[in-house]
């Protein structure tokens, strides 16, 4: 039971407390540079669960025979395999996706996450925690780049297409809304990634600071009703 | 084969498809040692240096032994591993020739290696086909070229951006957007900017 608790723990970390892209800032780049509509950002994802899952399997069923002093360049071949793998897969069953996402696929190799869950997890746990840690790693940065593409795409466009990228079988858009609000084209542009993930670093960190201050009051509180407490036995 | 081209390269990779601000490339050196300005002059240094030397390294390779023996489909894997030994070797060179500058670039050398703009250049470079439109070795001159002007435009935009990161540590900064979220506004703003540039080719 307890340890069914402990891997639950391991599983929503990646997702909340310890999110790759809002908490922890990692990964940037795919962050900023595929998240231009929502489909290229969960392609990106999907790629993203598939080689961090796989990777910290493999790295954590073989640390004991790693030498210690080629761990970085052993956990590099062993991510650079995968990402080959994905990017093969891609180009013969996603070709639209394979195109949309270009250099980036092979970036995965560099994205400082899948390095990070290397040297920092599965290199010192078990198979299966790994397994669940990275699984929940790459959902999390799965959801915080979906959140940012929505974002972009929605604002950008105004609409949220579906079937470009991914081979859905069917193709089409969601939301159509026709206003100049929803039509900001700079946000499908290069800056457009750079200020969506501002605004949302600056909601989370305003939410954080919120929160920070209402258990400072709560603490401040509970103090005074002490003293009172404290001061009422005195004199009595 | 003139100069205008190289000059092209230079420029074209420098301004209008600067690695950081219209490709994304290298975003996480950007934002972490962009807060003071030797610091990131060091690691602009240490970026050209391992930049240029991976991409000529690169790209004899691929086209030397990669793409004769038809195992292009490996390449990212080779890759990334000449850029890991050569981040090595360089750290190496750079400790038995000059003491001074080690300590100056030391720290930022191991940091290179999974620092995308690295890889990303040698993969753009790769992807242009620089061999089949100039011939082998103008290819390869160009190639080497492009990656000192990404280098280059690297180097700019950290400049520019930790000088402007200085200032704004003293700007009276809502405390939710202090740090990163401001300047990442910073950074858009300069991505706006050098979509101006663009207009120019």
């Amino acid at each position: 039971m307890n340890e069914k608790l402990n891997l639950m723990k391991e599983f929503t970390k990646g997702i909340v407390s310890e999110n790759p892209i809002f908490v922890m800032l990692l990964g940037m780049c795919p962050a900023l540079a595929v998240t231009a509509t929502l489909e290229t950002s969960l392609g990106m994802g999907l790629l993203v669960i598939f080689v961090l899952t796989l990777s910290n399997v493999l790295i954590s069923s073989v640390r004991k025979f790693i030498p210690e002093n080629v761990t970085i360049p052993a956990f590099i071949v062993v991510i650079a395999t995968f990402v080959t793998i994905v990017r093969m897969l891609t180009q013969a069953y996603a070709p639209a996706l394979f195109d949309a996402l270009g250099i980036y696929i092979p970036l995965i190799v560099v994205n400082c996450i899948i390095l990070g869950r290397a040297t920092a997890f599965a290199s010192k746990n078990k198979v299966l925690p790994s397994l669940i840690d990275g699984l929940g790693m790459a959902i999390g940065f799965t959801l915080a780049i979906s959140l940012i593409g929505i974002l972009r795409e929605i604002f950008g466009t105004g609409a949220i297409a579906y079937g470009v990228y991914l081979p859905l079988g069917i193709q089409g858009s969601i939301l159509n809304i026709d206003s100049p609000l929803f039509n900001i084209a700079i946000l499908t542009g290069p800056a457009g990634g750079f200020l969506i993930l501002a605004v949302l670093l600056a909601f989370f960190n305003s939410r954080k600071i919120k929160k920070a201050e209402k258990l400072k009051a709560e603490r401040k509180r509970l103090a005074k009703e002490k003293r009172a407490a404290k001061a009422k036995e005195v004199t009595a | 084969m003139s100069a205008t081209v190289f000059v092209t390269a230079i420029l074209s990779s420098m301004l209008i498809n600067n690695i950081i601000l219209t490709r994304f490339l290298g975003v996480c050196p950007f934002l972490g040692v962009s807060n003071r300005i030797e610091k990131a002059m060091g690691m602009s240094v240490a970026v050209i240096f391992v930049m240029v030397i991976a991409s000529a390294v690169t790209y004899l390779l691929y086209y030397y032994v990669l793409a004769p023996l038809e195992i292009s489909y490996i390449s990212t894997i080779a890759f990334i591993l000449i850029i890991a030994s050569l981040v090595q070797l360089v750290e190496m060179v750079i400790k038995k020739v000059s003491k001074k500058l080690y300590k100056g670039l030391g720290i930022y050398l191991p940091l290179i290696t999974t620092n995308c703009a690295i890889l990303g250049v040698v993969e753009l470079n790769i992807n242009a086909g620089f061999n089949a439109e100039y011939g082998m070795w103008n290819g390869f001159f160009v190639a080497v070229t492009t990656a000192f002007g990404a280098g280059l435009g690297f180097a700019l935009i950290l400049f520019a951006f930790s000088s402007i990161r200085e200032r704004l540590e003293h700007a009276p900064v809502p405390e939710s957007w202090k740090g990163i979220p401001v300047s990442l506004v910073v950074a858009a703003i300069m991505a706006l900017a050098f979509i101006g540039l663009g207009g120019i080719a």
